[in-house]
C-alpha cells in the first residue's frame, strides 16, 4: 500500500537581528526536521529576513483557547498598579 | 587576451550557467511546492556565479563583449561545460544525484580557489563556496533520504548514479591550461581534487546505503575541451532563440 | 439555535469592529467554507500561474532577465505555499487542495489559462496580469481573517517588484528595434481584456461577493478594484506610445473615471469552465509533476518513520 502526503506542519520563526527576539513568520510542510530547517531557509530567508531560525511542529504548540480569553486575559484589566504610570513622582525627582 | 584564463573563466562560468538552465526547466515540476522554492534557490546561486565568470572571462576578451554575448551568442563548440551538467532531468533521482556530483566537486574545487592569486577568481570564489556549502548539505540530505527511504527510491537514486558516473571521470581531467594556471596559483589543477571528492562520496553513499559504480572511461572528447553530449545542442536551440532570432536588440 | 444567533451576533460585531478572526475563534460554517474557496482558489492561481512564465525562463533573452524571472516564479511558488497554509488553519489538509485542484472541482484565476507567445508576453503578465493581482491583493490585506490577512501583507511586500520587472520588459521593448515595439503593442492587445476580466463579473452578478463584503473577507468589489486598476495603468501604456485595444477608452471627467467598453463575459464564462487554450494543458502538466514526485513524498516519509523508530531503540 503506497503512502503520500505532504507531511508534517511546521512553523517558522525568524530572528531579524542578532538580539532580537525570534518571530513567527509562517508556515511550511516537511518530512523531517532537516528539511524542514532548510525549507524555512529556502522559504523565509530569501530577502534576508534573519539571522536566526527556529522550527517547531504545528502540532507540538500549545495554543491558548479563544473560549477562555475572558478568564485569562480580563483580569489584567484593573491592575494599573503594575505599570510605572500608576505612580505619582514629586516634580523635580529624576532616574527613578 | 590571456587566452588561458578566459578559456578557464569559461569553464568556470558554463558548468553553472548549464546546470542552473537544467534547473530552470524543472521549474513548478519539483515533487512539492518547498522544494520547488528551494531547487530554485540553488539555480539562482548558479546563475550568478556563472554571470560572475562570463563577466570576467568578457572583460578579459575586450573589444566591448559582454557576459550575455558569451552567454547566448556561442557556437556550440565553443562552450566549456562539462558532461554531467549537460544530462537531461530524466526524474528526481538524476536531478540530484548529478547536483550531488557537481556540488561535492565545486566544493573542493572553489575552496581552492578562494586562495586563487587572480583577486576577480577569489573573490568570486568567497561568495560562491558560501553558496556550494548550503548546496552540498542538501543534496547530500536527499541522497540519503532517497538512498534510504523506500525500495523504489533506493533503485531509483542507485541507477541514477550507476548511469551517470561516467561523466564523472571528466572532472578530474586536467590539460596545459589548468597546469598553467595552477603552478602560476591562479586556478586548479582539477587532479588534484580527485581524493577528497571520491571520500566525501563514500561518506554519503555509505550513510545511503548507496554502491559506488565503477569507473568506465566513457570518452576522450570532453565538454571542457569543446566536445559535447548531443543533448547540449538542443539545450542551446532552446536558451539562444531569441539573441539569434533578434542579434540587434537588446533586452 | 439561540445559541447560534448569539455567536452570530458577536461575530459579526468582531467583523464591524475590525478585529480580524483566528483559526480557533468561532466562526461561521458559511464563512468558513466562503474562506477556504477563496484563499486556495488565490493559492492555485499562484502555483498555475508559475507555468506561462516558466514557458520562457528557458528562452529569457539575457542572464539579468533569466535571474529575475527565476526568482519571480519562485516568488509566484512560495505566495501559493503561504496561501496554503493559510487554507490550511481552516482544517483542510493541503493534500485535499490539490486533490480538488486536480479532480476540476477547485478553480484558479482564468487569466493564467492563456499562452504566453512571446517574450513581450512575460512583461505583458508582470506589468498587466501582476499590476491588476497587486490591486486586489492591497485591498485584501485588510480580509477579516487573520491567517489570510498576513499571508496578503506578506505576499504585498514581495509582489512590489513583479510589477516593475514587467514593465521594464515593456519600457525596453517599447524603445527597442521596431520589431520589439510590435512585440510589445501585440502582447498588450492580447493581455488588456484578460487582465480586466480578472476582477471577475460585475457586482450585479457576482455569486459571493455581497456576503464577502459583509463579513470582510473581501473590503472593496470587483467593479471598484476593475476601475482603480484601469484608472492606474492607462498612463503607464500611454506614456511608451502603446495603444489599448479599446475604442471606448476615454477619461471621463465627470466620474474621475476612465470609461470602457464592455467586457465580453462569454469569453469569460467559456474559460473558466474550462474552454480556454491552456485550462488542459495547465492542469496536465501540475497533475503529472504531483504524480511524478508521489514516489519522492513516499521516500520522504519511510525515511522519517525510519528515523524515528532509530530514535526508539537508540
Amino acid at each position: 500500500m503506497s503512502k503520500d502526503n505532504q507531511g508534517d506542519l511546521w512553523e517558522v520563526f525568524i530572528q531579524p537581528k542578532a538580539g532580537r527576539p525570534h518571530k513567527h513568520v509562517g508556515s511550511l510542510h516537511a518530512y523531517d526536521k532537516e528539511m524542514a530547517m532548510k525549507s524555512a531557509r529556502d522559504l523565509y530567508t530569501r530577502r534576508q529576513e534573519g539571522v536566526g531560525i527556529w522550527i517547531v511542529k504545528a502540532e507540538e504548540i500549545i495554543s491558548s483557547q479563544a473560549a477562555d480569553a475572558e478568564s485569562f486575559f480580563d483580569p489584567s484589566d484593573d491592575k494599573i498598579y503594575r505599570h510605572p504610570t500608576f505612580y505619582e513622582i514629586p516634580d523635580g525627582i529624576k532616574h527613578i | 587576451m590571456n587566452n588561458n584564463l578566459f578559456t578557464y573563466c569559461l569553464r568556470l562560468g558554463d558548468n553553472g550557467l548549464i546546470l542552473s538552465h537544467r534547473i530552470a526547466e524543472y521549474c513548478s515540476a519539483g515533487p512539492q511546492l518547498e522544494e520547488d522554492l528551494a531547487i530554485t534557490n540553488v539555480g539562482l546561486d548558479l546563475l550568478g556565479q556563472a554571470e560572475s565568470f562570463l563577466k570576467y572571462a568578457a572583460d578579459i576578451k575586450g573589444a566591448g563583449t559582454t557576459e550575455d554575448d558569451l552567454a547566448f551568442k556561442r557556437k556550440e563548440k565553443e562552450y566549456r561545460c562539462v558532461h554531467l551538467t549537460e544530462i537531461p532531468n530524466i526524474d528526481y533521482a538524476f536531478i540530484m544525484a548529478r547536483q550531488f556530483l557537481m556540488d561535492t566537486y565545486n566544493f573542493y574545487l572553489f575552496k581552492k580557489l578562494c586562495s586563487s592569486k587572480d583577486t576577480i577568481i577569489a573573490g568570486i570564489s568567497a561568495k560562491a563556496i558560501k553558496e556550494i556549502t548550503y548546496h552540498l548539505n542538501r543534496s547530500s540530505d536527499w541522497i540519503v533520504r532517497l538512498g534510504q527511504g523506500t525500495d523504489e527510491s533506493h533503485k531509483r537514486i542507485q541507477t541514477a548514479f550507476n548511469d551517470l558516473w561516467m561523466f564523472t571521470d571528466e572532472l578530474f581531467e586536467t590539460d596545459e591550461i589548468e597546469k598553467d594556471l595552477a603552478n602560476q596559483g591562479i586556478g586548479v589543477d582539477s587532479s588534484s581534487l580527485k581524493k577528497d571528492w571520491e571520500n566525501k562520496i563514500k561518506e554519503v553513499f555509505s550513510l545511503a546505503g548507496l554502491e559506488k559504480p565503477t569507473i568506465e572511461k566513457h570518452s576522450l572528447a570532453y565538454g571542457k575541451f569543446g566536445f559535447h553530449t548531443e543533448y547540449l545542442g538542443f539545450l542551446l536551440a532552446e536558451m539562444q532563440h531569441i539573441p539569434l532570432l533578434y542579434p540587434d536588440a537588446k533586452w | 439555535m439561540m445559541e447560534d444567533s448569539k455567536k452570530l451576533e458577536e461575530f459579526q460585531a468582531k467583523i464591524d469592529a475590525d478585529v480580524k478572526i483566528e483559526p480557533k475563534d468561532w466562526m461561521p460554517d458559511k464563512y468558513r467554507q466562503n474562506l477556504i474557496r477563496q484563499i486556495s482558489q488565490h493559492a492555485h492561481s499562484e502555483i498555475i500561474g508559475m507555468q506561462p512564465e516558466g514557458n520562457w525562463l528557458t528562452r529569457a533573452p539575457s542572464l539579468r532577465s533569466k535571474k529575475i524571472l527565476m526568482a519571480k516564479i519562485q516568488d509566484e511558488a512560495g505566495h501559493g505555499l503561504y496561501l496554503y497554509c493559510a487554507a490550511e488553519t481552516l482544517g483542510v489538509k493541503r493534500e485535499q487542495f490539490l486533490k480538488w485542484l486536480h479532480d476540476g472541482v477547485a478553480k484558479y484565476s482564468s487569466v493564467f489559462n492563456y499562452p504566453t507567445l512571446s517574450w513581450a508576453d512575460i512583461g505583458a503578465i508582470g506589468w498587466l496580469v501582476d499590476g491588476a493581482a497587486i490591486v486586489n491583493q492591497v485591498s485584501l490585506q485588510g480580509t477579516s481573517y487573520g491567517p489570510y490577512s498576513r499571508a496578503m501583507v506578506k505576499i504585498c511586500k514581495e509582489e512590489s517588484f513583479h510589477q516593475r520587472q514587467g514593465y521594464e520588459i515593456i519600457v525596453n521593448l517599447a524603445n527597442g528595434t521596431k520589431e520589439q515595439k510590435q512585440m510589445a503593442q501585440d502582447a498588450l492587445d492580447r493581455w488588456w481584456w484578460p487582465s480586466i476580466m480578472m476582477f471577475g463579473p460585475h457586482d450585479a452578478d457576482s455569486a459571493h461577493s455581497n456576503q464577502s463584503l459583509k463579513w470582510k473577507i473581501k473590503r472593496e468589489s470587483n467593479d471598484e478594484l476593475r476601475q482603480r486598476y484601469i484608472d492606474k495603468t492607462i498612463h503607464q501604456g500611454e506614456h511608451l506610445g502603446l495603444t489599448f485595444p479599446d475604442e471606448n477608452l476615454s477619461w471621463n471627467d465627470k466620474t474621475n473615471h476612465y470609461d470602457y467598453s464592455p467586457i465580453d463575459w462569454d469569453e469569460f464564462w467559456n474559460v473558466v469552465k474550462g474552454n480556454g487554450p491552456g485550462n488542459k494543458a495547465r492542469l496536465a502538466h501540475h497533475t503529472k509533476a504531483h504524480n511524478d514526485g508521489a514516489w519522492v513524498r513516499e521516500a520522504a516519509i519511510a525515511f522519517q518513520e525510519k528515523q524515528k523508530l532509530k530514535s526508539k531503540i537508540a
